[in-house]
This record gives C-alpha cells, sequence and structure tokens, in this order.
C-alpha cells in the first residue's frame, strides 16, 4: 500500500535589523545575558512598542521576491500566554492581516522544478530564553531567563501543503534559505537560530483528503528536517496501519533518539486569545514606499541565472552555481565587470576560475567570500593576462597560489604585489613569439632524433615527449598550442 | 487657595518663593494625612527641586510652570521615586524612568511632592479599591472621592497643591473632578504620551490634568501635549497653547454664536435632582453669557458601559499580564513550580476589582466569545463615534452632567459593581471616542457636595472647551469654593499605618 506524505512548513526567519522589531536594543548575537534588553524587551511597567521600519521594509523585500501581495494595512495582534521568557505575557504577532500574502517559490527537486505556494509572512517578535542547566551557583530546581532574543524581528513565512517528500520539504527550506540571504533579509545562521522550521506533517493514500497533521516545532537543521519528517510520516503510517488514527499534536524533534514526541495534544492547545494590539495603529505601507523597495532590490537568483545562460552563455549546470549565493554571484558580476572583454569567452573564464581554482582555494582555507585573499578586480586581473595568452593555464595557477598566499597574509591587500608585477619579476610571461618557438622545436628536434624517428614511424606518444622536451627547453613558458602547431608542422 | 496662575506672579514677583511654596505644600499634604490623597510624599526631594527653582527665577531663565508643586497619579512613571499603581503587586516598585508627561511637566518648571493614592491599576470609580486604603473627600471625609484618579483630585480640591495629574479611562479625571469640587481635562486621545503610563486599557488611557480652574488646566496641559515617538499612538502636531484665547478680555456676551449641544439622553433618569437642578442653573449662565443651546441626539450612548465593560478589561487582561512575578513587582514566597508561582503571585498581588476584571477581559477574549463580545463591543464603539460627529456638526460643544450623583458613601457601592460602573454613564463615551472633555464645579448639593458640569468637544478643541469653562469661571466663583480646612481625622496615623502594612 502507497502512502503520500503530505508536509507544509512554517519558517521563522530572523530579520537582518540592527536593532529590535519593537526597541531600540541591539540583536547582536551571543552577548552576556540580559544586556541587550531594554525597558521595551523587560517589559517594565508603561513602556510601549514602536514597530521597526528596517523589518517592515525587509518583509516587503520578500514579499516582492515570492511574487506575494502586500498588504497596505496589516495589524499587529497580541498572542496572549504565560511563559517566563515572554516577558509581556504576550508576543506581538500578525494574525488576521499579516503584511504579505501569497505569493510562491519555485524549488529544484530531482524530479525537476516544483512550485511550492505560500499562505503568508507576517512579522513577529521573538521571545526570550529560558535556561535550565549550566547556572552558575543554581541547583537543579533554578532555572534563567536571557531576554537578549526578545523582541528581535521574525518574518514568519507559511507554506501550503505542497510538500509530498522529506527531500522536497528540506529542497523547499534550502531554496528559502538561499533567497532569505540573497535578497539581505537574514544571516541563514542556523546555528544561532536566524532560520528556523516548524513542519506540519500528515499521511493520506493518493487522492484522499488531508489527513489529520501533526506539528513538529522548531527544527534548526536542513538535517533534522529531513529525518523528523521521515520519523513522523513513518510514525503516522505505521499508526494507521496498525489501526489506529493520527490525533493532532504538537510534537518536539528528538535528535540524539531520531524520534519525535508529544508535546501536546489539541485539548491542550493555549487560546492564545488573540486581538488587535491598541498600543500599535494598523500598520500603512503605501505604494510609495514599496516601489522604493522594489527599485533597491537586486536581482533575484532566478532571474540571474537565465541571464546567465542567455547573456553569458553559461551552462545551466555553471548558472546554478554561480547563483547558489548572492556573495558568489556578486563575486563572479564583479570580476567579469573588470574585465576589459565581455564577450562569452570572457564569461566563461571567469566562471571555471570562480567554480574552479577560487572555490577550491575558498574551502581549503574556510574564509567567506567577502573575506577572500583575492578579491574578484584582482582574479580579473590575472584572467586578463589568461585571455591575452600571456599566461599559459597552469602559469595562471600558479600565479594565482601566489597571490591567495600574499593576499592571506595581508590585511588589507594594498600592498600585495600587481599581477603583471609578479609576471614580470618571476619571469613567467609565455613565450608566444613563433620565431622563438620554431628555434626551439629545431634545437629539440636535431637533439633527439631517436624519439622523432619513433614518431614518424606511427608512435603518437613520441610526438607528447618531443613537446615536454620544448616545454622544458623554454622553461615552461612557451605556449603550448604554439609549441604543438610548430612541431607539427616541422615534423611534417 | 490661590491658582497656578496666581502662584506664578507672586514667584515671579518674588513675593513668594518656592522654597515657601513647597513648605506650605508639604505642610499641608502633612496635617491632611487623614484624608490618604498620597502614597508617596517625598520632602527632601521636592525641596532640592524648590530651591533649584528658586535659583532659575534669581537668574530669570525660568520657565513658565517653575516653583509650581505638583503631584502625579501614582500610575506614572517617576525615576527613584516608587510608582506602586496602589497595588500590592507594586508596592515597593521603582521605575528607572519617567513617563513622558513626568518629564514634560519637570522641563516646565513643576515641583514634584509625590504620588497620588487611586484606584488599584486605576480600576473604579472611588478610589476605594488602593492597596493603600480608601481616599477620603475633603468636603465629606464620609464620602469617596470619586474615581480612579481620586488622590490627585483630593489633592487639589483640598488645597494641597495647585495641580496634580491623572489619568482617565472612562471617567478617571472628570468623575473625582466632579465629586471633590475641581476642574479636570483628558484632552484628546493621542495628544499626551502614554509613555511611563501604566496600562489599564490602552486604546482608552488618556493622561490629564487636575487643576483649580480653567485657565490652570490650559497651562498644564500645554505643558504636557506634544508627540513623543515612543508612543506610536501620540500623535505629531505642532505645539498649542492652549490658553490662547483665554487672554482676550472678559466682556458681557463672551460666548456669543457658542452652540451648545444638550443631549436629551443625558438629562434623563437616573439623574440625581440636585445634580440635574445645577446643571440647568449652569446652563442658564452660560445662556446668560451670550451662548445658546440645540437638543441633540446621542442614541447609540447607552451602550457606552456596556461596550466599556467588555473592552476596557479585554484590554486590561492583556496589559496586566506583565505581572507576573518573574522580573520585578510581588512574587509569591512559596510555590512548588512555575504554574503555582503564577497563581499565588497573581491572587496575592491582586485585589479583588482587578481579578474581576482581569476574568471579564479574559472571557470576552476566548476563543467563541471575541465575535459576540469584544468584536461587537468595537463596532458599536464606532456607532457611538458616528453619533457624536452628527451631534457636533449641529453645534460647537456638548454640555452635561459629569456624574449621574454627587459623592456617595464610602463603602456604599463597593459591593456592587454595576451600580458602580453606572457611576460614570457620562464619561466613558468621551473615552470610547477619543474626543476631550472636562468637568468644572458648577454647584453643591444642600448638604454641601459639589456638583460637576461636563464640556465635551470635537477632536483637538481644547482649547475651545477650556475658553467656555474659563467664561463661565469669570463670571462664576463655584471653582474658587473650598473644602472646610482639614481636620485631625479621629484616626489619625492611618495612613502610615496603612502604607506601612
Amino acid at each position: 500500500m502507497n502512502w503520500e506524505i503530505v508536509i507544509g512548513l512554517e519558517t521563522h526567519t530572523q530579520l537582518s535589523t540592527a536593532s529590535k522589531i519593537f526597541s531600540g536594543a541591539s540583536t547582536a548575537f551571543g552577548a552576556a545575558p540580559n544586556t541587550q534588553a531594554s525597558a521595551v524587551d523587560l517589559a517594565l511597567p508603561g513602556v510601549l512598542p514602536v514597530v521597526n521600519r528596517g523589518a517592515v521594509e525587509r518583509a516587503i523585500r520578500f514579499g516582492l521576491a515570492v511574487g506575494g501581495a502586500i498588504n497596505r494595512r496589516s495589524v499587529f495582534a497580541r498572542k496572549n500566554y504565560f511563559y517566563p521568557d515572554l516577558p509581556k505575557g504576550y508576543q506581538i504577532s500578525q494574525y488576521e492581516i499579516p503584511i504579505v500574502k501569497g505569493g510562491a517559490v519555485v524549488v529544484a527537486t530531482e524530479a525537476g522544478e516544483k512550485t511550492v505556494r505560500l499562505v503568508r509572512a507576517h512579522l513577529e517578535e521573538d521571545a526570550g530564553k529560558s535556561l535550565h542547566e549550566g547556572l552558575p551557583g543554581g541547583a537543579g530546581d533554578v532555572s534563567g531567563i536571557d531576554l537578549n532574543r526578545a523582541g528581535t524581528p521574525l518574518l514568519e513565512i507559511v507554506s501550503e501543503p505542497d510538500m509530498r517528500s522529506a527531500a522536497e520539504a528540506v529542497a523547499y527550506a534550502k531554496t528559502l534559505h538561499a533567497l532569505v540571504m540573497w535578497i539581505g533579509i537574514c544571516d541563514g545562521n542556523m546555528q544561532e537560530g536566524s532560520f528556523r522550521c516548524d513542519a506540519n506533517v500528515s499521511v493520506r493514500k493518493p487522492g484522499a483528503p488531508l489527513g489529520t497533521r501533526c506539528e513538529i516545532k522548531n527544527l534548526n537543521s536542513f538535517r533534522f528536517l529531513q529525518q523528523a519528517i521521515e520519523f513522523e510520516a513513518r510514525r503516522q503510517i505505521e499508526l494507521i496501519e496498525d489501526g489506529g488514527s493520527v490525533v493532532q499534536q504538537t510534537r518536539l524533534y528528538d535528535p540524539e533518539r531520531n524520534e519525535t514526541r508529544s508535546m501536546r495534544g489539541k485539548e491542550e492547545a493555549h487560546d492564545y486569545r488573540y486581538f488587535p494590539d491598541p498600543d500599535l495603529p494598523p500598520l500603512a505601507v503605501d505604494d510609495a514606499w514599496i516601489e522604493r523597495v522594489r527599485l533597491a532590490m537586486p536581482e533575484l537568483p532566478e532571474a540571474m541565472r537565465a541571464r546567465l545562460a542567455t547573456e553569458h552563455g553559461i551552462g545551466a549546470y555553471d548558472a546554478a552555481q554561480l547563483t547558489a549565493s548572492r556573495e558568489l554571484a556578486d563575486y563572479y558580476a564583479a570580476a567579469c565587470d573588470a574585465l576589459p572583454a565581455r564577450d562569452a569567452t570572457a564569461h566563461k573564464l571567469v566562471a571555471n576560475w570562480v567554480l574552479g581554482e577560487f572555490s577550491a582555494a575558498r574551502n581549503r582555507s574556510d574564509v567567506a567570500i567577502a573575506a577572500a585573499p583575492i578579491p574578484p578586480a584582482r582574479l580579473a586581473e590575472l584572467l586578463r593576462r589568461v585571455a591575452d595568452g600571456t599566461l599559459s593555464g597552469s602559469m595562471a595557477k600558479n600565479v594565482f597560489d601566489q597571490l591567495w598566499q600574499a593576499g592571506s597574509g595581508s590585511s588589507t591587500g594594498a600592498q600585495v604585489e600587481s599581477v603583471d608585477a609578479i609576471i614580470e619579476r618571476r619571469g613567467l610571461r609565455q613565450i608566444s613569439d613563433t620565431g622563438a618557438i620554431e628555434a626551439l622545436v629545431e634545437q629539440v628536434i636535431a637533439a633527439n632524433a631517436a624519439i622523432v624517428a619513433d614518431y614518424r614511424a606511427g608512435k603518437e606518444k613520441a610526438f607528447n615527449s618531443l613537446v615536454g622536451q620544448v616545454m622544458k627547453a623554454s622553461k615552461g613558458k612557451a605556449n603550448p598550442a604554439q609549441v604543438n602547431a610548430v612541431l607539427r608542422r616541422k615534423l611534417g | 487657595m490661590q491658582t497656578i496662575a496666581e502662584l506664578s506672579r507672586a514667584l515671579s514677583v518674588r513675593t513668594l518663593s518656592c522654597v515657601e511654596l513647597a513648605q506650605d505644600a508639604l505642610a499641608r499634604i502633612d496635617a491632611a494625612g487623614a484624608l490618604n490623597a498620597f502614597v508617596t510624599v517625598d520632602g527632601a526631594r521636592a525641596l532640592d527641586a524648590a530651591r533649584a527653582a528658586d535659583a532659575r527665577l534669581a537668574r530669570e531663565d525660568a520657565p513658565p510652570l517653575t516653583g509650581i508643586p505638583i503631584a502625579h497619579k501614582d500610575v506614572f512613571m517617576t525615576a527613584g521615586m516608587r510608582t506602586t499603581c496602589a497595588s500590592r503587586m507594586l508596592a515597593d516598585y521603582v521605575a528607572p524612568y519617567d513617563a513622558h508627561i513626568v518629564e514634560r511637566l519637570r522641563e516646565a518648571g513643576t515641583v514634584l511632592v509625590g504620588k497620588t493614592n487611586m484606584d488599584e491599576f486605576a480600576m473604579g470609580s472611588s478610589s476605594e479599591t488602593s492597596y493603600f486604603g480608601p481616599v477620603r473627600n475633603p468636603w465629606s471625609t464620609r464620602c469617596v472621592p470619586g474615581g480612579s484618579s481620586g488622590g490627585s483630585a483630593v489633592a487639589v480640591a483640598a488645597g494641597l497643591i495647585p495641580a496634580a495629574t491623572g489619568t482617565d479611562t472612562g471617567g478617571s479625571i472628570r468623575q473625582p473632578a466632579a465629586l471633590t469640587g475641581v476642574c479636570g481635562i483628558k484632552p484628546t486621545y493621542g495628544v499626551c504620551s502614554r509613555y511611563g503610563l501604566i496600562a489599564f486599557a490602552s486604546s482608552l488611557d488618556t493622561p490629564g490634568a487636575f487643576a483649580r480652574s480653567a485657565e490652570d488646566c490650559a497651562l498644564l496641559l500645554t505643558a504636557m501635549a506634544g508627540h513623543d515617538a515612543r508612543d506610536s499612538t501620540s500623535l505629531a502636531r505642532p505645539a498649542e497653547d492652549y490658553a490662547r484665547s483665554l487672554r482676550a478680555p472678559a466682556s458681557a456676551k463672551p460666548l456669543a454664536r457658542l452652540r451648545i449641544g444638550l443631549p436629551r439622553e443625558y438629562f434623563r433618569e437616573g439623574l440625581e435632582r440636585e445634580v440635574a437642578a445645577a446643571i440647568e442653573a449652569a446652563l442658564r449662565e452660560l445662556r446668560a453669557l451670550g451662548a445658546t443651546t440645540v437638543d441633540v441626539d446621542l442614541p447609540m450612548v447607552k451602550h457606552a458601559v456596556p461596550v466599556y465593560y467588555v473592552i476596557a478589561p479585554a484590554e486590561a487582561s492583556s496589559n496586566l499580564s506583565r505581572f507576573d512575578g518573574v522580573r520585578y513587582g510581588h512574587r509569591a514566597e512559596r510555590y512548588a513550580d512555575l504554574e503555582e508561582m503564577y497563581c499565588r503571585t497573581r491572587a496575592e498581588g491582586f485585589g479583588a476589582e482587578v481579578k474581576r476584571r482581569i476574568l471579564v477581559g479574559t472571557y470576552v477574549l476566548s476563543h467563541g466569545y471575541y465575535d459576540a463580545y469584544y468584536l461587537k463591543a468595537q463596532q458599536v464603539r464606532r456607532l457611538i463615534a458616528n453619533d457624536f460627529a452628527r451631534a457636533l456638526a449641529q453645534c460647537d460643544v456638548i454640555a452635561g452632567p459629569t456624574a449621574p450623583t454627587c459623592a456617595f458613601d464610602i463603602g456604599a457601592k463597593a459591593d456592587d459593581p454595576v451600580q458602580m460602573y453606572l457611576n460614570d454613564i457620562f464619561t466613558i463615551a468621551a473615552n470610547l471616542t477619543g474626543m476631550p472633555a472636562m468637568s468644572l464645579p458648577c454647584g453643591f448639593t444642600a448638604g454641601g457636595l459639589p456638583i460637576g458640569l461636563q464640556l465635551q468637544g470635537n477632536y483637538f478643541d481644547e482649547a475651545r472647551i477650556l475658553d467656555v469653562a474659563h467664561r463661565y469661571q469669570q463670571a462664576t466663583d463655584w471653582h474658587r469654593r473650598s473644602p472646610p480646612s482639614p481636620q485631625p481625622s479621629p484616626h489619625g496615623g492611618d495612613r502610615e499605618q496603612i502604607t506601612a502594612r
């Protein structure tokens, strides 16, 4: 009997504003507990929230990126419940009228492209953190509260139940993760909780109405997301096949035991007593604001992929690689811009180097693109000398390594020697002068009569040996293509 | 007791010093301890401020209210001076910051002497629900002064200080002003910032002021009003001098061309005979000053009290959630787990009326009841505002009684919340609409208890209301009557005991 798994995700994206959504306190991660909690975050008596326009702007950017509708008037509501890390006793969140309605994300899966529709995206504040272990001086019965995270802006992105496997859900989450970083609204740091998912999972026979769902809370890695969904779907299927039925629940995933556990059932669900927050007038977003955000919007990955294919002549695979992150795409674009020639050959050359040498070196030394020892302009400087034949591929790699090393050593890169200076100093200029190459070829033919005889007897390998001799005689500087051509001609 | 305007003149010509004025206020407050008008008095701080005020007057760089003693309702944050909201929950709470209006009034030169008593969390119409004991009416200490800002009203009525702040959520400035024979103004919602005011019902809470005259109210409001970026409901408007029209010389018919609307609904059953008579007399006086009166209808206003008692508790139930014992305020001493910590803390920290309203508010917001109660109440609220908009198209101001009765005996309505709530029947609408309103003294009952006239206006029409009240006060002297000097109370020392409990 085959089952269909139905998955919808609710993703909490921490917006990359410097200050909190309703207060001026910093959102930086990792400060000492409660040092980044203002009077508003502590919910002292008498304080009031003021909306951070930067958070609203990021929500608009997201809405535009996914083709959703931006509500000109959205409403902040209070979600009431008691918990020690929720200082006001309510969370301010958009409920009935969110800022973004609809939209969709196109996801590349093994079976091809899949469109995941979005229900909505709404602004809300994060809660603080409860610490139950490792408190200084605390016995087992003491809990601590850290309100540094309280009031951090979140955009909760709610998908339709459009995914049919854990792999699809992960592909959607990865695409969304790349998108929010691409448009600069979230740092994407999953270890720090900047991007976390709740998964709604149900199972059914294909064509049957939706089954009863369970919500798995707070999945903060793609691996956990995959494992939690797989476990939960199996659990539900087994339950039904054993004659039982799924009970609507909120569940937690335990990565150590790879299982989900019930947190609370439907009957224990809170009555959050939502109502519009009287401290905040409806959030008004006018057309002019939306237009400003639209104009400042970067080219989206999908559009850039298409452009790389049609305008740069880059293949689909390489285009997808180059647009995997905004930083890499920007790096590629900057290197292209710094080259004098802007043709398909030049673009292909840049793509090969960015995805090849550059990415390999970056992986080896584990540095961020922004901090890479070779900035895009410098790579362009190098590739210019490859394009004009000054450097052979192997010589260029040699110079690249030297630049990488020099750049890693210096903090600014300003003192790093120019590509041309290195070529000059190390005499790396490729010999492309036909006369000089002919002279070298003649020398080698004269000095290797036996090999020449082998070649003439039909041993193709002998030819390679002669090429090697010429290259050696030129100290590696002869243009290999020219050496090939001249040698063939001379050997007739 | 002199007005702010009179005291300011005396201070500026140096016939009176700020220190003398502050000492006088502190002595009066001390002598009137039996009224229980204050929760906290800080004499040393007041005298320091008074000395600084004298220095400023000497340097001649003094802002308009320099040296004027003032007290703030204990709902406003005052840095370094405790803010209790008259609740056990916050009995020892000291805020690290000043409320916006506290800041503004300090910058205007006022000398803060202390914090006034009130109904716990501003929930009440009698100032009896305070953790620090009931406030007494100086006109008859058997009676309540009204509420919730009863302490502020009494402090001004008894001549202890010339000015005090209050908050008005359903009449909490105007009703005690009426019951104690002083002026009290509730400006348009959004004119004074709510930052630093402990929220009761956020969409209704309005900071305002008590003083002896309309002119003084105008001076206070001019200092208090203004945009505050920390309150998203604070309105960005140009600064306004609310006393600007008051300076025009008095004339025989200063209110010529003024149309006063008289809502038929305000002159029906439930109105005490003596109150009705005093209001009629006041209207005759206003007509004599040139005003014409016109009957208006406010058909939806009969729903104001029930609408209010859905919306206000709903907002309160959420606003008071932060008092959970986790970060500040009262926390139960013994508890086995988190749930019990919450339950005991809140059971011990809140009084009966606060609990009643949290329960009602929680109920009306509950799943399945929201539409029938909260949403419906908001819809009726809009209809009430429409009524006022229509009425104010036919007239310039609306007049009527502030409260249906004069001051009642302490305890008389304490066990009957509905009777207590009905005392706000005429004041609540202005909170639901957000329109400005004030109460001014307009007579006394045979038993010597004050009666208040309420004037309501359209949005941002504070200056016009104040002008009408000022012209009335130029022609009458109700606002100059003072209650008998405070007698040593039979329960002398009451306040100290209550404060210490």
